[in-house]
């Protein structure tokens, strides 16, 4: 694991309205490394990611400040801002499969960015359903919806989509809410593997699944950084904070 | 305590006047409904039976003979359908363009409020002063005089605000999750627009269009000032009879004259012509509610 | 892990070559984008069009002698084309619109109202779904049909019922407004009852009350605004309704005294009048003058129908 870090954030500040949800942060993540973040709801971790890839836009009432830098360019100044989506996947706690075809599924990002040989985009769709451990049930039906498949279907499905376009960085939302256990226990292990392609910023709120594969944790409580640190730490019997001691063994939560 | 004594399970007399009641106003509210429904249908019974001597195929392909006092529709038939095209062929795309700009890129400022109001607006005119408007607009300023174009474009901005209202509705059906799930990938917002969000909405746009088809075709006033005279020279049978800078014959105007202003008419003509008028439109209107049952059961989520 | 789990291992050799989208492509999506902007104010433009193209036509007519303002609004004595002296008083033809408009609200308010209940709650699945078809289409019916069968079926029925000397007058016009606006009462009032959550229902339910409580103590007290919105609309209709009035109404210009009195409305004069008025001439803009103030009446009416339906929905 280099030292190289892939995305900086300094002094963090968001609000809705007049209400402050992220109180000033400051934290990096190295690049291909799994780096968790967890929290009791509403501590500000969603909309941490969503001020990552600049869907925070899509809210109205929202203001943000600081700078967060993703390879070194600060994302409110960037000059594309799809690009810049293009190269983060997000995938969502609850699965959306796309009223589309399965195959147009996954071929809608690459055919948006202007892709569109079919032996190419054929390519693509076959390799991120691989990666997304999806190929191998639905490779027969790649026209039917993908609003037909199964929760844990639809919700690899969405990560399939999130690879299409190649991203450098991946984030992941408590992806695992909506699915059953085998599902997820199966992409735990997609992203054992994904991340020598990527770096993987995992929010959850299942302290084991963090403890499992996270490289460094960070626990985010009412918008401010409790503690962050290597996940062998956090989860320990001595982490740097009572408070992370108690938000992981279930006192509160 | 048995079953047979418990008053939980036992009809006392306060719950037998409760049912009562109940039912009571359920018959007195069905019949509210009722009154409505069955006089009408008793008009259009009355319609139908004084109609009846003139209605017959050749009616609707006939022109009109002995001054407008005996023969067919043809003419109006065929006009009214020119001025129903024509205005949809306006007022759809920008109704629908219209509503995508307010459900999908309209954001909650001041300015867009006053374009809400403005929809609404347009939407409670009363249909004389759209006749005026035409009138002013495109009658005199616009140099297009009374013509198929001015009437048409009478009827369009008529027909826009609920071509509007009908879209967004349609629009606002398609979950927001599916946007963001697009806009998550780096798709931009008309990307995401053309992609998932019209092809779901289509049915109920089509629906919307469909459904105006008979508002237009049943405007008498913003087409009397702009376009329509009671007479017209047309061959039996001709289907392309008009051209834009022509004045042109319509239904609704037809049977305004002939009820209002024409002495001596075979009874039945008038009554026919209404018949033919209500009949297309409610056919018009039937077509697309089915095309929307058939729409919503073909769902994709 | 269990042996069922396969993983597929990063297949990095097929990574397919990172694309761009053309220019053009990016232009012409933003300058479709303008034209969506534009399809949007088109709304704004239309409206101030119609009060512009309107006005223009009428204000020259308020600086001219011999035309009063107040007269106009307050006078009863319509003489348009009169030798010896002029008078443009629409009183007689504002009151012909608020009493017909007034009678046909009395009879389709409650009726409306009535069946907007029996569609919410009283009536499920398929027959009401039908009657809400039926209620779709009553609303289709054309005004000029409408003001057909006000001429033909109700005039007949009126003289043989009341024994008035002619048919067409305020109660025939009440009639078939009521008639036409029903539809609208019914579907915008059923929304409003829908609108109340199921969570009161089910609270008055659980208290014991039929449903006749449920509707008269819980659901139109909460279900009020939207009701009242449901009427105002439906008033707007029918003070902007021309044919069927026209056709219907009769053509006398005068207070009415009795429902069975002639009468004519404000959108009936102009429709009856328009085709005769020479062009540029004061009547001709005395007419469009009536057609401001029929914009600015209907214009109130549907904003604060709309604030109160806005009301509704912040809550």
């Amino acid at each position: 694991m280099t030292l190289d870090k892939q995305i900086e954030i300094r002094d963090l500040r968001l609000a809705y309205g007049h209400k402050e949800v992220i109180h000033g942060i400051s934290f990096d993540i190295l690049r291909h490394e799994i780096f968790a973040v967890i929290g009791p709801s509403q501590s500000g971790k969603t909309s941490l990611l969503r001020c990552i890839n600049r869907t925070i836009d899509f809210t109205p009432e929202s203001r943000v400040s600081g700078v967060i830098a993703v390879d070194g360019v600060d994302v409110r100044n960037t000059k594309d801002v799809f690009e810049l989506r293009r190269r983060i996947g997000m995938v969502a706690p609850l699965p959306v499969g796309l009223p589309l075809s399965i195959y147009d599924n996954v071929a809608f990002a690459p055919r948006c960015s202007g892709l569109k040989r079919k032996g190419d985009l054929d390519a693509m769709v076959e390799r991120c359903l691989r990666q997304a451990a999806l190929w191998d049930e639905v490779k027969d039906r790649l026209d039917s919806l993908g609003t037909k498949l199964s929760g844990g279907q639809q919700q690899r499905l969405t990560i399939a989509r999130a690879l299409s376009h190649q991203p450098d960085i991946l984030c992941l939302d408590e992806f695992s809410i909506a699915i059953d256990p085998v599902t997820t226990m199966r992409i735990e292990d997609v992203l054992k593997e994904l991340r020598r392609e990527m770096t993987i910023v995992l929010v959850t709120n299942l302290t084991q699944q963090a403890r499992r594969l996270a490289d460094r944790t960070l626990f985010l409580w009412n918008g401010e950084i409790i503690e962050l640190d290597r996940s062998e730490v956090i989860f320990s019997d001595k982490p740097g904070s009572s408070k992370t001691y108690d938000y992981v063994n279930g006192i509160f939560g | 305590m048995s079953a047979a004594t418990n008053p939980l399970f036992t009809e006392t007399p306060q719950a037998r006047r409760k049912l009562r009641q109940e039912a009571l106003a359920k018959w007195i509210f069905a019949s509210m409904a009722g009154l409505m429904i069955i006089p009408l249908l008793l008009i259009i019974g009355y319609l139908v039976q004084r109609a009846w001597p003139s209605l017959s195929p050749g009616f609707l392909f006939d022109v009109p003979t002995h001054g407008m006092r005996d023969g067919g529709v043809w003419p109006a038939f065929v006009g009214t359908i020119y001025l129903v095209l024509l205005s949809l062929a306006v007022s759809a795309p920008i109704g629908i363009l219209a509503a995508v700009y307010l459900n999908e890129y309209a954001r909650d400022n001041w300015f867009n409020r006053i374009i809400n109001l403005a929809v609404i607006n347009l939407a409670g005119v009363p249909s004389i002063v759209h006749a005026l408007f035409g009138l002013g607009a495109f009658v005199y300023a616009a140099r297009f005089g009374c013509s198929i174009i001015s009437a048409s474009l009478t009827l369009a901005i008529m027909t826009l605000p609920v071509i509007i209202a009908s879209t967004r509705e349609a629009l606002a059906s398609v979950p927001r999750s599916f946007r963001e799930a697009c806009w998550n990938v780096g798709a931009t917002r008309w990307q995401t627009i053309r992609a998932v969000v019209l092809p779901n909405a289509i049915s109920g746009i089509l629906t919307g269009i469909i459904l105006q088809v008979s508002r237009a075709a049943g405007e008498t006033a913003p087409i009397m000032f702009t376009g329509a005279v009671f007479f017209k020279a047309v061959h039996k049978g001709d289907l392309f009879p008009y051209a834009l800078h022509d004045q042109c014959m319509a239904l609704s105007m037809h049977l305004f004259t002939l009820a209002t202003q024409v002495p001596d008419v075979k009874e039945s003509i008038p009554f026919a012509t209404a018949v033919v008028l209500m009949g297309s439109v409610l056919l018009v209107n039937a077509a697309a509610i089915s095309l929307r049952a058939y729409l919503r059961a073909r769902k994709k989520w | 892990m269990n042996a069922t789990t396969k993983i597929e291992p990063a297949t990095a050799g097929l990574r397919v070559p990172r694309s761009r989208r053309p220019a053009w492509a990016v232009f012409g999506e933003r300058a479709f984008e303008v034209l969506i902007h534009l399809c949007g104010f088109s709304a704004i433009i239309f409206v101030l069009g119609i009060f512009f193209f309107v006005s223009k036509e009428a204000f020259p007519v308020l600086g001219k002698a011999g035309f009063h303002l107040s007269q106009f609004l307050f006078s009863d004595q319509w003489y348009p084309t009169s030798e010896v002296q002029k008078r443009y008083g629409v009183l007689a033809m504002i009151a012909g619109t608020f009493s017909v408009t007034g009678l046909a609200m009395v009879i389709a308010v409650p009726f409306g109202l009535g069946a907007a209940i029996y569609l919410s709650e009283f009536c499920g699945g398929k027959r009401r779904e039908t009657l809400k078809i039926v209620i779709e289409l009553l609303a289709a019916i054309p005004s000029v049909v409408w003001g057909f069968i006000g001429l033909t079926v109700m005039s007949r029925l009126i003289v043989k019922f009341t024994g008035a000397p002619v048919g067409v007058n305020v109660l025939n016009g009440g009639l078939i407004l009521a008639l036409m606006s029903v539809p609208i009462i019914v579907s915008i009032g059923e929304d409003a009852l829908k609108a109340v959550p199921d969570s009161f229902r089910e609270a008055a339910i659980a208290l014991g009350a039929t449903r006749w409580q449920l509707v008269w103590r819980v659901l139109l007290p909460a279900a009020r605004n939207g009701l009242l919105a449901a009427v105002l609309l439906g008033v707007a209709r029918g003070v902007g309704e021309t044919m069927a009035v026209l056709m219907a109404t009769g053509h006398a210009v005068h207070i009415p005294h009795s429902i069975l009195d002639s009468v004519r409305t404000l959108t009936a004069n102009i429709a009856a009048e328009l085709g005769e008025a020479s062009a540029g001439s004061d009547h001709y803009r005395v007419l469009f003058l009536t057609g401001v103030l029929l914009f600015a009446l209907t214009f109130a009416v549907n904003l604060t129908a709309d604030l109160i339906i806005r009301g509704i929905r912040k809550k």
